[in-house]
């Protein structure tokens, strides 16, 4: 009686925790896929997203935008793990760092709304794919 | 006898103090979202429908923000605010707002309305508070104003 489900959970667990480990989100992963795509299209040396420049997009300070946000951190905050205040309105943020709030990334109409309104805001002028796949990189790893 | 109509007339009054500071909730979904993805999503009796018309007209000059949403989205959300505006409910807020707003006015802030004025003459360190930031910041102080409720004063 014992023995099938000592067999279950044996094959039963290592699937369990592979798919913890990978914690990936179909979505937010066609996401990407969708600006690396761009991103080729654009400079076919591209190869692949950086969290790293991702971080210095999220932390630079730009003069080309609204001066109530010159940075990502303005609104968000030096740590995207922490909640955040929009700079104009008050309005409470919710953490853009994907461990703490998973459901970030997760919608492609809502991602490019929000990129099309921030970077104008931040950087006065659109963000290339590479810099939104760069953005989400560094997030997914926060 | 007295006393107790003396009572009546207060509690009576205390009430329609109360009610006055409560207006029906945002209560579609794609308002709630859309509208408050940056700020509060505001009730729709703040301003008269022809308000709201403009407003959605100009969505990616939203107050220097490029607010833009897809048509469909622009379409439903201008139907809701335009059907539940100030001047068609008319009572309550609505009413206490609409009254200062000319016959052909379109006024686009709210925080510029007499009704609003009159209730918020705090000196500037009030506005200037970091958890404020603008006038339009309802949450700061009226911490259920998402749900039509503005007592907390």
């Amino acid at each position: 009686m014992l023995r099938p489900l000592i067999f279950a959970a044996a094959i039963i667990a290592p699937t369990l925790a592979s798919t913890l480990v990978m914690a990936g989100n179909p979505d937010r992963d066609a996401i990407v896929a969708g600006y690396a795509k761009q991103a080729r299209a654009a400079d076919p040396a591209f190869t692949a997203f950086s969290a790293a420049r991702g971080e210095q997009l999220f932390r630079t300070k730009w003069s080309g935008g609204d001066e109530r946000t010159p940075s990502c951190t303005a609104c968000h905050t030096e740590n995207p793990k922490n909640p955040g205040q929009n700079a104009k309105t008050g309005r409470p943020i919710d953490p853009v760092a994907v461990s703490v709030n998973s459901s970030r990334f997760t919608d492609a109409g809502d991602v490019e709304k929000q990129f099309t309104r921030d970077c104008k805001s931040v950087l006065g002028r659109p963000c290339t794919p590479l810099e939104k796949g760069d953005y989400i990189t560094f997030m997914m790893g926060q | 006898m007295r006393y107790i109509l003396i009572l009546t007339a207060l509690l009576v009054s205390a009430g329609q103090a109360l009610a006055e500071d409560r207006v029906p909730p945002v209560t579609d979904k794609l308002v709630q979202k859309e509208c408050g993805s940056c700020h509060m999503a505001f009730q729709p009796a703040f301003l008269p429908a022809r308000s709201w018309q403009r407003i959605m007209d100009n969505l990616s000059d939203h107050f220097g923000e490029d607010a833009s949403l897809p048509a469909d989205r622009v379409a439903a959300i201008r139907a809701y605010l335009s059907e539940n505006a100030g001047d068609v409910q008319r009572r309550g807020i609505a009413r206490k707002y609409m009254q200062w707003v000319a016959a052909d006015g379109v006024p686009l802030k709210i925080t510029e309305n007499p009704a609003f004025l009159r209730e918020h003459n705090f000196p500037d360190r009030v506005w200037k508070d970091p958890k404020v930031v603008t006038k339009s910041n309802c949450l700061a102080c009226h911490t259920q104003a998402d749900r039509g409720n503005f007592d907390d004063d």
